[in-house]
């Protein structure tokens, strides 16, 4: 029972907090540049995967949903596309999110074009009667 | 790993005729929970039909995996426990350990059903991602709880989308919805008898594929390599996701969120 609640308490910690992701990038990584840059093939891509793997926890419009942050805060848009891939492939195992290291390289810069595309572009949004976004 | 608050349901099949035995077919149900982004729980309910006897529940298995390391690097080890409550007369095959052999699935039901095997197995699986190559291995241990001695076995896959690219266009016959892979697994014996003298080992390759509404459907047939192993073993899998089930149930008791 004790091992029970320590572990339940171990768990709960590690979940807790959230991260400033894009700072916690190491900079060689950060400095990587997307191949992807401005095809719209690949951001169209990007939009679809968005939905397939992304969209169930930060909204369909990318606006967070609970703890998911939202996509469209400065922090993201500008974040180097470098840092971007970095988050998508390693998540952020211990507040919640996670690793998409399984998907090939190539989707991973379609998402990040898509995610570069999000304050320039409009996309629709949830439908309105979701209450959970975040304000 | 399941990503956290997705629930997945599949069925994994297998049948197969070992030479001297009835055919069989086995359905192994599986509920797949992301608890957190480094923890997946799942429940395994079993069952097996085989001609000429009869149609069985063959009992459940409870098992977690953990994630260890925070971060990606070339090899990511997850660690795995399983606590199993089976008969003897379970066919699904889930995994190939000690001296399983194709006689094991020619003792008839009513006899085998009679033997509980209680087990709790650990696996230590380590997957690496290489330019769209997805190379996984896992060393297996099990234990009766109750008696007889550690078991091992063991598994290596490798698999590749047929494209690395995703399409704009919602498909369901792009490249990229496929996968092929080929993966071997078998026993590796006991701890007092380890190696792979009389045990059993089947080269498989794997087709998947993923329809544009996320269902994924798997087809693998299996080919023993010794003498110990089923001659033929053919396994089909369909597996659903729901994305965020619990905040979807949550919702449906909340007025006005209809996600």
């Amino acid at each position: 029972m004790r091992f029970a609640i320590l572990f339940l308490a171990l768990a709960s910690a590690l979940s807790a907090a959230e991260p400033n992701l894009p700072r916690q990038v190491p900079p060689r990584c950060a400095a990587r540049t997307n191949p992807m840059t401005g095809d719209s093939r690949a951001q169209r891509a990007g939009a679809k995967l968005y939905e397939r793997e992304c969209a169930a926890c930060h909204g369909a419009g990318a606006g967070g949903i609970g703890k998911a942050p939202s996509l469209r805060q400065a922090g993201v848009s500008q974040a180097k596309p470098g840092a971007l891939y970095w988050i998508v492939e390693n998540g952020a195992i211990f507040h919640g999110m996670p690793s998409f290291a399984h998907l090939p390289e190539q989707e991973r810069w379609q998402i990040v074009t898509f995610l570069q595309s999000l304050n320039t572009r409009q996309v629709p949004d949830q439908p309105p009667s979701v209450s959970l976004r975040r304000p | 790993m399941e990503e956290p608050g997705n629930l997945e349901f599949a069925a994994k099949s297998i049948t197969g005729s070992p030479s001297g035995g009835n055919r069989f077919f086995a359905v192994a149900d599986e509920f797949e929970y992301g608890v957190q982004a480094w923890w997946t729980t799942e429940v395994y309910l079993d069952g097996q039909a085989t001609n000429k006897e009869s149609a069985i529940f063959t009992g459940f298995r409870w098992e977690n995996r953990f994630r260890v390391l925070p971060h990606e690097h070339w090899i990511n080890p997850v660690l795995y426990f399983e606590f199993e409550d089976i008969s003897g007369a379970d066919k699904t095959l889930i995994e190939v350990v000690d001296h399983d052999a194709k006689s094991d699935l020619m003792v008839p039901n009513a006899e085998a059903r009679q033997e509980k095997q209680r087990e709790i197995e650990a696996k230590l699986i380590l997957s690496s991602y290489f330019k769209g190559w997805t190379v996984a291995e896992n060393f297996i241990g099990e234990k009766n709880v109750v008696h007889a001695p550690f078991e091992f076995g063991y598994a290596v896959g490798v698999s590749r989308p047929l494209a690395l690219e995703a399409r704009p266009e919602r498909c369901n016959l792009c490249p990229e919805n496929f996968q092929l892979g080929v993966e071997m697994y078998g026993g590796l014996g006991t701890h007092d008898a380890f190696g792979l003298h009389g045990t059993s080992h089947y080269i498989a390759p794997v087709i998947a594929w993923t329809l544009a509404n996320g269902t994924m459907l798997t087809v693998s047939p299996g080919f023993g390599l010794s003498d110990a192993s089923a001659g033929f073993l053919l396994r089909v899998g369909v597996s659903y996701e729901v994305a965020q089930i619990g905040r979807k149930a949550r919702n449906l008791f909340r007025p006005g969120v209809n996600q």
